[in-house]
């Protein structure tokens, strides 16, 4: 039946007609459409990731910055707290300094009373000694001239002593 | 020369063309099978409408060892009441749709006929068409799509990621211009078979034939090792089942080409089929009433005729996809079977 006995010519045409387009259609056309649609994939997923590359750069700049202002803060803390204690050391130690200084000078002054009262002690006994060798002389001068006045004598300088 | 349009009485008008018109047949009985087959096989001539200027006569070319090669207008077989002419012409005879010499010996009939020329129809329409979305894509590089481009890219998408890819695997690449070349060639012929007047180009055995051989090729060409182990030496198998096995392969292997030629071939001849039996049926009752009922039907089988023009031309190009991808298939697969 003719339907169905496959004609050698049209074979032959097909065969050409078809091959022919192919390597036709494969240049100019599904060759530039293949690879535009690859090329136009490629890029969308560039892009995609790109963008994700992006946030997590963005992420992790946001978590460092967070971990930079923590140590700062840190930081800011233990420079506030150091500078307390050094303002406190500070103080006691001015303090101490203080003290010391306050405590030489008390004790100074009080070995310099001291030395004084000493020396005054000293010239006052000197002095007392001198006066009753004073005393002791005119005395006996006086209780060698007369009774009476050798005895007026000694009244006048013992009222001269106690005026003294 | 080539292509002399008629203007001879039209006599044997059986074939009035259902397509163009309902113009009741000259004469009084009317073969239905006959005008069918006339209208689903290749011919010399196109036939579109009775009477003048309807029919083109296309170009024969043909070859014999004896005469060499030569070519005239196929319209010289007929005469002027286009009936073929009994005496042949210059030493050619038409017989059975076949140009032969008068004398008996073996002629290579490369006669444009119908089917060649709606090839070469659909050829530029294919050139056409896809050009112009390649030059959609050059002009709108890193953009969207438009026009004639952002109507082509889903199908083509749809080609590669739904038949193609998933079929073939990784290494598709290779092969996806042919087998988009294959696709569009079936779809556009399958679309452009189904216009009135146009011819069964796709519904020819001798097409669908070429096609189902060049698969074939491609396959067998591109087989690996683990295809033709598979073949010839069965892993898995019983060593009595193999020599049982052996020529079932061997059978399959020249199966699948026969499957693809005959799907497409049937599927869209026996559509061609269907439509003209439901016209025929006009001219066989000779009645208004089965003539409305009978072109609703037809309106509405090519309308299914449009659906199956799309299904074939996956189903033919999945059917490829399938057996390429069975033949390149890289990994080893020899615990089953």
């Amino acid at each position: 039946m003719e339907l169905l006995t496959p004609g050698t010519g049209l074979i032959i045409w097909q065969l050409v007609i078809f091959v022919g387009l192919f390597f036709l259609l494969s240049k100019l056309a599904w060759k530039p459409i293949i690879a535009s649609l690859k090329e136009r994939e490629v890029s969308i997923q560039d892009a995609l990731s790109t963008a994700e590359k992006a946030r997590l750069e963005i992420a992790a700049l946001k978590s460092d910055n967070e971990k930079l202002l923590k140590a700062a803060r840190e930081e800011r803390d233990r420079i506030l707290h150091e500078a307390r204690e050094a303002s406190n050391r500070m103080k006691e130690e001015a303090q101490a300094d203080a003290k010391k200084a306050a405590d030489k000078i008390i004790d100074e002054a009080r070995a310099a009373i001291n030395i004084e009262k000493q020396a005054a002690l000293r010239e006052v006994k000197e002095q007392v000694a001198l006066f009753s060798l004073e005393v002791a002389e005119k005395l006996l001068r006086k209780s060698l001239a007369d009774d009476k006045a050798q005895k007026e004598l000694v009244a006048n300088y013992v009222k001269d002593i106690k005026v003294n | 020369m080539f292509f002399s349009v008629a203007s001879a009485q039209h006599e044997h008008t059986q074939e009035a063309d259902e397509y163009e018109n309902g113009e009741k047949p000259q004469k009084e009985e009317f073969n239905a099978s006959e005008v069918i087959i006339h209208h689903v096989v290749d011919d010399h001539s196109w036939h579109f409408w009775s009477g003048h200027s309807g029919t083109l006569f296309l170009p024969v070319i043909v070859y014999s060892s004896e005469r060499g090669i030569e070519a005239f207008s196929s319209g010289n077989f007929y005469d002027e009441h286009h009936n073929l002419k009994a005496e042949g012409y210059n030493g050619y005879k038409l017989e059975h749709h076949k140009v032969v010499l008068a004398n008996g010996a073996s002629t290579l009939d490369l006669s444009i006929t119908k089917n060649v020329a709606m090839l070469f129809i659909n050829a530029i329409v294919l050139i056409l068409v896809f050009t112009a979305v390649a030059k959609g894509y050059k002009k709108n590089t890193g953009k969207a799509p438009s026009g004639i481009q952002s109507f082509f890219e889903p199908v083509i998408l749809f080609v590669r990621d739904e038949i193609v890819k998933p079929n073939i695997g990784p290494h598709y690449e290779k092969y996806f211009p042919y087998l988009l070349n294959l696709f569009f060639f079936i779809l556009f012929g399958n679309i452009l078979g189904l216009l009135p007047g146009a011819s069964n180009m796709t519904g020819n055995i001798a097409v669908t034939l070429v096609l189902a051989v060049l698969t074939f090729i491609i396959t067998n060409v591109n087989g690996n090792r683990s295809y033709w182990s598979h073949i010839f030496w069965t892993p898995g198998v019983p060593l009595p089942l193999r020599i049982v096995i052996l020529p079932v392969e061997i059978i399959g292997i020249f199966t699948k080409p026969i499957s693809l030629t005959v799907r497409l071939f049937v599927a869209i001849t026996a559509g061609h089929i269907v439509i003209l039996s439901l016209i025929a049926l006009t001219f066989i009752f000779q009645s208004y009433s089965v003539g409305i009922a009978s072109s609703l039907v037809a309106l509405f089988i090519n309308l299914i005729e449009i659906l199956v023009a799309g299904i074939q031309a996956y189903v033919f190009t999945l059917f490829s996809s399938l057996y390429i991808g069975q033949a390149t298939a890289v990994h080893e697969h020899d615990d089953h079977h």
